[in-house]
């Protein structure tokens, strides 16, 4: 049992079914990355978590308690950033922050200064005149200064820069050694990469993978690049090759990794002269599950 | 579980005092001098009780009561004048704070994406709605309280303490009444300015009914809250209880809305809200039509509720007539323009406050442009190929329209009814022209909003004061007997009173030259100034 525990969650609105039968497990000091396309129900799942909406049908416990009964609770262990931060327009940056961790009931004077120089925010600022980056750092700031059990964070990066992005990082990096977790949804996947113990893929409310990268990656494609001494014949008739272009003298192609081994005693027969592979990307993995029923569409904005 | 539901509410509520700390006051220092200042009026212009008696004369007949309501008209004191020709209309505007301060805390924090980060902290489910209606209720109190000493303050002698704390609740009663209307209302609808209207029309609604009820069939007062205020007798039998039973209906409203607030998503609301088109439609590509379909429901609303006010206007001017039929002393009192029956005489004054009334939608229609800009949708448009003017344009063209639209349903209302219930109708075209003169003056006030927001996008809101001081001066200016130049300051001053009196073409005239110069200026000012 992780302590984040969610079993055949379904959320509808009206007739339309948003999540249907979502299982997701985050552990005790693991960064879980959750990813999907647009309108695939992260921030509804994120929602359900944060007991801000009601989940239709199916379990969904935090610490062990019900996320829409005990959320009071919960929430005084939970640190939350949405993606899209709507402040008030007349408050500064600075009094919104000591707005949220005075309800919260921690103090953490030092920690909130400090972050707020480490993401260069200007807090004196009314939230009006405040750029879309600038918003996200105010809850970025709020957050990682409480001193939450779980951090949930939906999209957290959405408007940052690559400098801010790395500041980002180093929080999460920072709050996993100190043995907390996090729940990360986002659509950068490098970010995602680097930052992630497990990974869940969701698409049109259902979680179509789970594990960690590595575990994913056997389900995905290796790209190989290849030379022979003779020209390579048939390789486009062999099941699981995709991508295939014809360089000078070389082939580019990716290979399913359940059948790379067939492959690879096919292309032995016209004598190797040099083979480059490269470990699929997370970037790999997420396109082919996109591309998979590309047909149906992802219902809704987002 | 009670106290988790409840968690934080003390916070949020210090939250909320804060944010309101300047609008809260000055919305209790205008009610409160407005309602201080005209007991000491009435004491100036009316001081010996013989000259009330001929203001209570006045004052007796149905277009009056379905204005201001029933009055203690047998004993006409200056306590009694005050409660008959203000408490309602004051009561109105107590309702009008409590529905914009409710909404800005609730369903407008909702709409906007606050509360979702409000709601991730550990905060109970109820706190926002409980503290966001104590602080509108304490709002309520304190009114209550400052008018009920106020009152009896100033020392006046049919004004004794009793009669003015009940003055007070009374206000304070029909403010928390219409908190509970709109606490319901934020659970109902998804945005915030629905809430506004659906509450504001409800309390247009429950004037109209008690405007009814008041003048033909008292049952149908007992329907509407509004109604109660006059039953209050306040000066007079001091009806404590209505009081009660303004309370008792305010704590049902908010128990149900609690319930509704705990068992919704956050977000979300039980109308319904319909799937929109997948493409938009030829009309939509233009400026205009987006425009206009931006701002289609409230448009509608209010047509239809122009309609209402002047059909139920025209369905008391039967009783006017039979009013005045029966009775030849307060005729002969009265004419004082020969030729002209005690009807017509009415007619300016009720065509001029639907001119103002039907002013407000196309005041909205351009100041919605205004509001496009602060959310940022503006850019989009602009940084296609519409050009600012043709934006402004666009918004313009439609509150002109607008405007028209809004005149003519008013008049037509206004005929149809009166046409109906009175024995010697008037002929359509006296009303439509009494009601169309007041045209020039709209179009005034529609060049000021867009001078407004070409030059001082900043201060566009104060367009509203400017047309609440029109609808105060015009409207009161007979009772206060004020000095000529306080009308003259609003453009509705200027109109000649049709059918009573002459047409006269040069105000007019001279009121579409300041509209359009007003409106040429705006434009210039808005291709320069810069957006956002
Ligand atoms: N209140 C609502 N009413 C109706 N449908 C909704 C509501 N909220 C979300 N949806 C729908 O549920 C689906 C999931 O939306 P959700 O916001 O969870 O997607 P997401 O995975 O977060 O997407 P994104 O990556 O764009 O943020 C979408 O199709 C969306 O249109
Ligand atoms: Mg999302």
């Amino acid at each position: 049992m992780g302590i984040l525990n969610v079993t055949d969650l379904t959320k509808q609105f009206g007739k339309f079914t948003a999540l249907d039968g979502v299982d997701l497990t985050v552990n005790e000091g693991e960064v879980f990355g959750f990813i999907g396309p647009n309108g695939a129900g992260k921030s509804t799942t994120i929602r359900v978590l944060l007991g801000i909406i009601k989940a239709t049908a199916g379990q969904v416990e935090i610490f062990g308690k019900d996320a829409w009964k005990d959320a009071v609770e919960i929430h005084k262990r939970i640190a939350y950033v949405p993606g899209d931060v709507n402040l008030w327009p007349n408050l500064t940056g600075g009094e919104v922050i000591d707005l949220f961790l005075r309800l919260r009931g921690g103090n953490n004077k030092n920690k909130r200064d400090e972050l707020i120089e480490m993401f260069d925010l200007d807090p004196s600022k009314k939230c009006r005149t405040y750029s879309k980056g600038n918003r996200q750092k105010v809850a970025l700031v709020a957050a990682f200064s409480s001193d939450a059990d779980l951090y949930i964070l939906d999209e957290p990066t959405s408007g940052l820069d690559p400098l801010m992005e790395q500041v980002f990082q180093k929080c999460v990096g920072r709050v996993k050694e100190e043995g907390k977790s996090v729940l990360l949804s986002s659509h950068i996947l490098s970010e995602v990469e680097k930052l992630c113990d497990r990974i869940g893929i969701i698409r049109q409310g259902k979680m179509i993978e789970t594990g960690t990268l590595n575990e994913l990656r056997h389900l995905t494609r290796t790209h190989l690049l290849v030379e022979t001494k003779q020209p390579m014949k048939g390789l486009e008739e062999l099941s699981g090759v995709h991508a295939l272009v014809e360089m000078e003298q070389a082939l580019s192609f990716q290979v399913d990794t359940e059948h790379l081994d067939e492959v690879m005693k096919h292309i032995s027969k016209f004598g190797v002269l040099k083979l480059e592979s490269a470990p699929p990307t997370l970037e790999d993995l997420f396109m082919r599950h996109y591309e998979n029923n590309d047909n149906i569409k992802a219902g809704g904005a987002s | 579980m009670e106290r988790s539901l409840s968690k934080n509410t003390g916070f949020l509520l210090r939250f909320i005092g804060r944010q309101d700390r300047i609008r809260i006051p000055l919305w209790l220092l205008g009610i409160s001098f407005f309602t201080l200042v005209v007991p000491v009026a009435f004491k100036d212009m009316y001081p010996t009780q013989q000259e009330r008696d001929v203001m209570a004369k006045t004052m007796e007949n149905p277009a009056m009561t379905a204005m201001v309501g029933n009055g203690n008209l047998d004993h006409y004191t200056i306590g009694a004048m005050t409660a008959h020709q203000m408490l309602l209309l004051t009561a109105v505007v107590v309702g009008l704070m409590s529905i914009l301060l409710l909404t800005r805390h609730t369903r407008g924090d909702e709409e906007e994406g606050r509360s979702e980060l409000i709601h991730s902290l550990p905060v109970g489910r109820l706190a926002n709605l409980m503290a966001a209606c104590i602080v509108v209720i304490g709002t309520n109190v304190l009114l209550a309280l400052i008018t009920g000493f106020g009152l009896y303050a100033l020392g006046i002698k049919t004004m004794n303490l009793e009669g003015s704390l009940l003055y007070g609740a009374i206000l304070g009663g029909t403010g928390i009444i219409f908190a509970g209307v709109t606490a319901l209302f934020s659970q109902l609808s998804e945005n915030s300015r629905s809430v506004i209207g659906y509450s504001i029309a409800l309390l247009i609604i429950a004037y109209l009914v008690r405007a009814v009820g008041d003048v033909s069939n008292k049952a149908l007062s007992w329907f509407s809250p509004l109604g109660w205020i006059t039953q209050a007798e306040v000066y007079a039998t001091n009806n404590w209880w209505l009081v009660i039973l303004m309370v008792g209906v305010s704590i049902v409203l908010f128990l149900i809305a609690a319930f509704l607030n705990i068992i919704r998503d956050l977000e979300a609301g039980f109308l319904p809200s319909r799937p929109g088109k997948e493409t938009a439609s030829l009309v939509l590509q233009h400026p205009i039509g987006l425009a206009l379909k931006l701002q289609r429901t409230g448009t509608i609303a209010w047509a239809l509720g122009l309609f209402v006010i002047g059909v139920s206007y025209g369905s008391v001017l039967g009783d006017l007539e039979t009013f005045f039929e029966g009775n030849e002393m307060l005729e002969n009192m009265l004419v004082d323009k020969a030729g002209y029956s005690m009807t017509e005489q009415f007619i300016p004054m009720l065509m001029m406050v639907i001119a103002i009334l039907a002013t407000v939608p196309p005041i909205m229609a351009v100041n919605k442009l205004l509001g496009e800009e602060k959310k940022n949708r503006v850019d989009h448009l602009l940084s296609k190929a519409v050009s600012r003017s043709r934006l402004l344009g666009s918004y313009l063209i439609i509150a002109i329209i607008n405007g028209v639209i809004m005149l003519s349903l008013a008049a037509v209302g206004l005929w149809a009814a009166g046409t109906a219930v009175m024995d010697d109708a008037f002929s359509f075209w006296s009303i439509y022209s009494a009601a169309i003169v007041y045209y020039p003056a709209m179009l005034v006030m529609i060049g000021v909003v867009v001078f407004l927001i070409g030059v001082l996008p900043k201060l566009a809101s104060i367009i509203w004061i400017y047309i609440v001081y029109s609808f105060f001066v015009l409207y009161l200016g007979g009772l206060f007997d004020f000095p000529e130049w306080v009308g003259k300051l609003s453009p509705f001053g200027y109109i000649p009173q049709l059918p009573v009196e002459e047409m006269e073409w040069l105000p007019v005239s001279l009121l579409l030259l300041t509209a359009i110069i007003l409106m040429v200026v705006g434009f210039i000012g808005y291709n320069k100034r810069d957006i956002g």
